[in-house]
C-alpha cells in the first residue's frame, strides 16, 4: 500500500467505498459483453463495433467523431450512419460526453489499471502536458483527415483497435493497448485519457452542457484529506467546486473534463460528493454568500 | 535563474510570450504527430493486389474517407468471405477485404454486405450483383494452365457464376499434337465481377487464373483511337470511297 492510502483507515465497508467503481466496471464489461455475445455465443444483440453498430437489427449507432473525420476527409456518410451519429450525439449531450470515457470506453480499464500499478510502485508522474493538448490533437486529426482524405485517427485509435481486436481478431492490436498502458505508467501518468486522446476531447466538448454532474454538496464537511484529488483522473476539475465556497462558486463540477466516473464519491469518507443535476448549481448559488470573502 | 530571465521580470511580456511559446510547442508537437499519421495514411492507400474489396466498394481513395471500419459487412456476409484487416496486415487496419483463393465472393443476389454498410463506403447504388466490379480475373499463369497444355480441365469456366459470359472457352488448334483442339479460357471484362470463384477452384498448386484490381489488369486505348471495322459497321460501309482493295498474299506461298 502506498503512503497515500495509508494515512487513514476508512470505517465504511468495501461496497460503500467502491460502489461507483463497481457500477462503472459492470457497465464497461457489460457493453463489451453485448458486443461479444454475437461472435462468441451467437446471440446477436449488437452487431459491429463502437465505430458503428446495429442493435437488435433496428437501432443504428455511429461514433460522431469518426463521422466528423469522414466529413473532413471529403465523404458524406449515408443516412444510416448520420442518424446513428445524431442519436449518439444527443445521448451524450444529455448525459455527459465523457461518460463515454469512464462508462463505455474499453481503454479506460487499461489506463485505470496502469494508474493502479503506478500508485502501487510509486512511479513518478512524469510528463504532464497542458490540459489543452488534447484539443490540439483533436484539431490535428481533423486537419490531417482533410489533408489526406483518410479517417486519420482510426489508423491508430487504441479504443477501436482494441474493440475491433476483441470482436474480429486481435492481430497486433495488443501492441497499441500495451503502448497506452506503458505510456500512462512511465511517460505520463493519466496521460493518454487526460491529455492526448482526441476522442475524449471530442466527447467532452459535446457533453459540455450535460445534465448529470458531480456535486460537492457537503463541501463544508471536507477535511482536506486529498483522497478525491488522488483518485480523480482529472483532479483540476475538483477545485472550483470543492474549494469555491469563498469565491461564490457553486458546488457542482461543471468542467467538461470531468467524466462523471464517481470515484470521488466512492473515496470520500465525509460523503462530500454526490451525483446531481447541473441545475443544482444555480439553486445552490442562491444560498451562498456571494463574494462575501472579497 | 528565474529572476534574471527578462521574460519573467518584464510584466508586459510573460503572459503573451508564454502563451505563444506554449502554442508553438503544442502546434509543433501535434504537427509532427500529424505528419507521421499522414505518412501512415498514404502508405495505407496501397492495397495489395491479392486483397479484394467487397462488392460495391468505392475506389480506394474514396473508400479510405468513407469506411469507418465497423465490420457490419463482415458480420452480414453469409459465407464468411469478408474479413477485417488486423493491425500488422498489409491492408489498412480495420477495413474489409477478402482473398479469392481462400474464400471467394458467392455473389448473393441481395448483396447483404452492401445493405449492412452504414456509411455508403459500399455503394448502395449496387443492387444487381452482376454489376459488381471487385476486380477482374486474368489468366496470368498460361504456361501452367491445364487447358493451355491441351487438357480439358475447364474448372474455372464451369464454376464461373456467369459461365459463357464472364469466362468463355476459345477454341484453338493444338500445334503440339497437330490433331487436337485447345479450349482456352478467356475472360470478358464486360461481365466479370471479380468474385474469384475461378481463382479459388483452379486445380493447380498456385492458381493460374487470378483476380486482379481492374486498374492493374486492364489496358486502355487512347481516346483518339478508332477501330476501323467498328467505324465501318457503324457507318454502314467503307468510310473512304474508291479505296483499291489489293489481293492478300500469304507469306511463303507467293510465287
Amino acid at each position: 500500500m502506498s503512503a497515500r492510502t495509508q494515512h487513514k483507515v476508512s470505517e465504511r465497508g468495501f461496497l460503500a467505498r467502491n460502489k461507483w467503481l463497481i457500477l462503472r466496471r459492470t457497465s464497461q464489461f457489460g457493453f463489451l459483453a453485448l458486443f461479444l455475445a454475437g461472435p462468441v455465443a451467437g446471440v446477436w444483440i449488437v452487431k459491429g463495433t463502437l465505430a458503428s453498430s446495429l442493435t437488435l437489427g433496428i437501432l443504428p449507432l455511429s461514433d460522431p467523431y469518426i463521422l466528423l473525420q469522414s466529413l473532413f476527409a471529403g465523404s458524406i456518410p449515408a443516412t444510416t450512419a448520420l442518424v446513428g451519429a445524431l442519436i449518439v450525439l444527443a445521448t451524450y449531450a444529455l448525459i455527459g460526453g465523457r461518460v463515454y470515457c469512464s462508462w463505455v470506453c474499453p481503454i479506460n480499464i487499461v489506463t485505470d489499471a496502469s494508474h493502479w500499478v503506478s500508485e502501487r510502485l510509486d512511479i513518478p508522474k512524469g510528463w504532464q502536458p497542458k490540459r489543452s493538448l488534447r484539443y490540439w490533437v483533436l484539431g490535428m486529426t481533423l486537419v490531417a483527415s482533410a489533408a489526406t482524405g483518410v479517417i486519420i485517427w482510426e489508423l491508430v485509435n487504441p479504443i477501436t483497435l482494441l474493440h475491433r481486436g476483441l470482436l474480429y481478431g486481435v492481430g497486433l492490436a495488443w501492441l497499441a493497448v500495451l503502448a497506452v498502458f506503458l505510456f500512462d505508467l512511465f511517460v505520463s501518468r493519466r496521460g493518454w485519457c487526460g491529455h492526448i486522446c482526441p476522442v475524449g476531447a471530442f466527447y467532452g466538448l459535446i457533453g459540455r452542457f450535460a445534465l448529470p454532474r458531480i456535486n460537492a454538496y457537503a463541501r463544508s464537511a471536507c477535511d482536506d484529506c486529498m483522497d478525491c484529488y488522488a483518485v480523480c483522473p482529472e483532479p483540476h476539475v475538483i477545485t472550483p467546486a470543492l474549494k469555491g465556497a469563498k469565491r461564490g462558486v457553486g458546488p457542482v463540477i461543471l468542467s467538461p473534463d470531468c467524466s462523471n466516473c464517481g470515484r470521488c464519491i466512492d473515496v470520500c469518507d465525509r460523503i462530500v460528493f454526490k451525483f446531481s443535476s447541473r441545475l443544482a448549481q444555480t439553486a445552490d448559488d442562491a444560498t451562498l454568500p456571494r463574494r462575501k470573502a472579497a | 535563474m528565474a529572476s534574471q530571465d527578462p521574460h519573467r521580470t518584464n510584466p508586459g511580456w510573460p503572459g503573451r510570450r508564454r502563451f505563444l511559446a506554449d502554442a508553438a510547442r503544442a502546434a509543433c508537437g501535434v504537427g509532427i504527430a500529424g505528419l507521421l499519421l499522414g505518412l501512415l495514411a498514404r502508405q495505407g492507400r496501397a492495397l495489395p493486389a491479392w486483397a479484394i474489396r467487397p462488392p460495391g466498394a468505392r475506389d480506394e481513395s474514396e473508400f479510405a474517407s468513407a469506411c469507418v471500419r465497423c465490420g457490419l459487412c463482415v458480420r452480414d456476409c453469409p459465407y464468411k468471405t469478408l474479413r477485417l484487416s488486423k493491425p500488422g496486415e498489409p491492408v489498412t487496419t480495420g477495413t474489409p477485404y477478402f482473398i479469392a483463393r481462400d474464400v471467394p465472393c458467392e455473389m448473393c443476389e441481395d448483396i447483404p454486405c452492401v445493405v449492412a454498410c452504414p456509411t455508403g463506403a459500399l455503394d448502395k447504388e449496387l443492387t444487381k450483383i452482376e454489376d459488381a466490379r471487385m476486380g477482374i480475373a486474368v489468366l496470368t499463369g498460361q504456361e501452367d494452365c491445364l487447358n493451355f497444355l491441351g487438357l480439358r480441365c475447364d474448372v474455372c469456366y464451369r464454376v464461373c457464376p456467369l459461365i459463357d459470359k464472364a469466362i468463355k472457352l476459345d477454341r484453338q488448334h493444338n500445334m503440339r499434337t497437330g490433331a487436337h483442339t485447345m479450349f482456352i479460357p478467356v475472360v470478358d471484362s464486360e461481365h466479370c465481377t471479380g468474385c474469384g470463384k475461378c481463382e479459388r477452384s483452379c486445380v493447380l498448386e498456385k492458381a493460374a487464373i487470378r483476380v486482379l484490381p481492374i486498374e492493374l489488369a486492364k489496358g486502355e486505348l487512347g481516346a483518339h483511337y478508332r477501330l476501323g471495322w467498328e467505324e465501318k459497321e457503324e457507318f454502314g460501309g467503307p468510310l473512304l470511297p474508291d479505296v483499291i482493295d489489293l489481293p492478300d498474299r500469304t507469306p511463303g506461298l507467293s510465287q
